[in-house]
C-alpha cells in the first residue's frame, strides 16, 4: 500500500534533519545549493566592482600638542603662588626629558631624625614586652623620651 | 602679504598641485593641494601629470605623516582647510613622517581633545557641572573628575567658579566633556583656580605664542613683580598679582602685546620698571 501512494510530503518536512539521514552526500548537496539559490536571490546586493581599501598613510588630528612643544598653562612668578612654581618645573622637565627620567629616590625622612625616631622606637617597643614589673625602667623623664634607667633598685638590707 | 597673496592666487588658477616642502613658511589658502615628499618624486618634472597609483605594496616606502589643524587629507594629498602659513615639524624620534600643520589665527575656540582650558561653571545639575568654554556647546563636567573626590566627598564648586581642565571628549558630533585630573588621577594643577584675578580674552594665535618655549614676553613679564598667571587653550588667560592696578597694567600688557614690536614692547617694559 505504501509503495503505490507516495505521502506527499512538504519542503519544510523534507529539509527537516532526520529526512535528511536517508539521503546521500550528493542530494544532499544539491538541496543545499537550492537553499543559497533562494535565499541569495532575496538578498539585496550593491551591483558594484569591489573597491579595495587603500591604505593611507596620512593621520588627522586636530590638536596643537602635536605640532608645538607648549609649555605648561599655570604659570607663577617671584614665588606668588609656590605650588604652582614647583609644577611649572615638574610638568615642564617631564615635558623636556621624556625618555630618560631620573631615578633619584628622594628621600622623605633624613637619616638623623631616622636615628633619633629609632633611638626612642626601642624604649617604646621594649616597654610593651617588658613584665609589668620591669615597667619601672622606662619611666618617662620631663621630656617625655622614654629612657630605660640603668640603675636598677637592689633590696637594702637594714642595718640591723 | 600682497605678494604672497598673488602669488598663491596664481597657483589656484593653475590648479596645480605644489609640494608641501617648497611651500614651507609661506602663506598657502584654503583649497590648495599640497603633495608629500614622496609623491612629488614619483611626479616627473611636468608636474601636473595624473600617474595612477601602483598598488605594489613592494614598491611603498611610504612613511606615516600627521596632518595638524588647517589641513585635510584628500585622497594621498593635504587639503588646505585654513590660511596661514604652512610649519612642518620633524619626527623626534624617528616615528616617521613629521608633522604638518598650517598656523592661523582666530578669535573663535573650537573644542580640541587634550587641550587645557579656562572654563566658567554655568549651572549646577545633579552629578555633573555645565561649563561655558567658548565653544558651541558648554562642556559638562562630573562632580567625580576632581582629585579626591568621592560620592561622600564632593568638590567645592559653585557657579561662577573658573575651572582649569582638559577635554577627554570633543568632537563635532558630542557634546564636549572635561575632567580636572589626568589619567593617573592626579589634579597636576588642573581644578578650581582661587579668588581674586581678572580673566580676559585674547586670540588663540596670541596664547600659543605665549606658550612657546622660547618666548620672551613670558621671561620679562616675570621679572616686573610677584604674579601669576593661568593660559587657556580657548584664549582666555586669568592673571592675579598683588594689587589691582598691578593685575590691571599685567593685563593690558598682555593683550597689547600682539600687536607690538619687540622694541616697543621694551620700551614699555624700561618705562614699567623704572615706575
Amino acid at each position: 500500500m505504501a509503495a503505490e501512494r507516495k505521502t506527499k510530503l512538504s519542503k519544510n518536512l523534507l529539509r527537516m534533519k532526520f529526512m535528511q539521514r536517508g539521503l546521500d552526500s550528493e542530494t544532499k548537496k544539491q538541496l543545499e545549493e537550492e537553499e543559497k539559490k533562494i535565499i541569495s536571490e532575496e538578498h539585496w546586493y550593491l551591483d558594484l566592482p569591489e573597491l579595495k581599501e587603500k591604505e593611507s598613510f596620512i593621520i588627522e588630528e586636530q590638536s596643537f600638542l602635536l605640532c608645538e612643544d607648549l609649555l605648561y598653562g599655570r604659570m607663577s612668578f617671584r614665588g606668588f603662588n609656590p605650588e604652582v612654581e614647583k609644577l611649572m618645573l615638574q610638568m615642564n622637565a617631564k615635558h623636556k626629558a621624556e625618555e630618560v627620567e631620573d631615578e633619584t629616590v628622594e628621600l622623605d625622612v633624613s637619616d638623623e631624625e631616622m636615628a633619633r625616631r629609632y633611638e626612642t622606637l626601642v624604649g617604646t617597643i621594649g616597654k610593651k614586652f617588658a613584665r609589668k614589673r620591669d615597667h619601672a625602667n622606662y619611666e618617662e623623664d620631663e621630656n617625655g623620651d622614654i629612657t630605660p634607667i640603668k640603675a636598677k633598685k637592689m633590696f637594702l638590707k637594714p642595718q640591723d | 602679504m600682497a605678494e604672497a597673496a598673488s602669488v598663491a592666487a596664481e597657483s589656484l588658477a593653475g590648479s596645480r598641485a605644489r609640494a608641501a616642502r617648497t611651500v614651507l613658511g609661506q602663506v598657502v589658502l584654503p583649497g590648495e593641494e599640497l603633495l608629500l615628499p614622496e609623491q612629488e618624486d614619483a611626479e616627473g618634472p611636468g608636474g601636473a601629470v595624473e600617474r595612477p597609483l601602483s598598488l605594489n605594496a613592494g614598491a611603498c616606502s611610504r612613511v606615516r605623516v600627521v596632518c595638524g589643524p588647517g589641513l585635510r587629507r584628500c585622497g594621498d594629498r593635504l587639503l588646505v582647510t585654513k590660511c596661514g602659513r604652512l610649519r612642518h615639524k620633524e619626527p623626534g624620534s624617528g616615528s616617521g613622517g613629521g608633522v604638518y600643520w598650517v598656523d592661523s589665527q582666530q578669535k573663535r575656540y573650537v573644542p580640541v581633545k587634550g587641550d587645557h582650558v579656562i572654563g566658567i561653571v554655568t549651572a549646577k545639575s545633579g552629578d555633573i557641572f555645565k561649563v561655558d568654554v567658548g565653544g558651541s556647546e558648554p562642556a559638562s563636567l562630573s562632580y567625580l573628575s576632581f582629585e579626591g573626590a568621592t560620592k561622600r566627598n564632593r568638590p567645592n564648586v559653585q557657579v561662577g567658579d573658573l575651572i582649569y581642565g582638559q577635554f577627554v571628549v570633543a568632537n563635532k558630533d558630542m557634546e564636549p566633556e572635561m575632567v580636572c585630573i589626568d589619567s593617573c588621577g592626579r589634579a597636576n594643577g588642573m581644578g578650581v583656580i582661587g579668588q581674586d584675578g581678572l580673566l580676559f580674552k585674547v586670540t588663540l594665535g596670541l596664547i600659543r605664542k605665549l606658550l612657546a618655549p622660547d618666548c620672551e614676553i613670558i621671561q620679562e613679564v616675570g621679572k616686573l613683580y610677584p604674579l601669576e598667571i593661568v593660559f587657556g587653550m580657548n584664549g582666555r588667560i586669568w592673571v592675579k598679582a598683588k594689587t589691582i592696578q598691578q593685575t590691571l597694567i599685567l593685563a593690558n600688557i598682555l593683550e597689547a602685546c600682539e600687536h607690538m614690536t619687540s622694541d616697543q614692547r621694551k620700551q614699555i617694559f624700561s618705562r614699567l620698571a623704572e615706575s
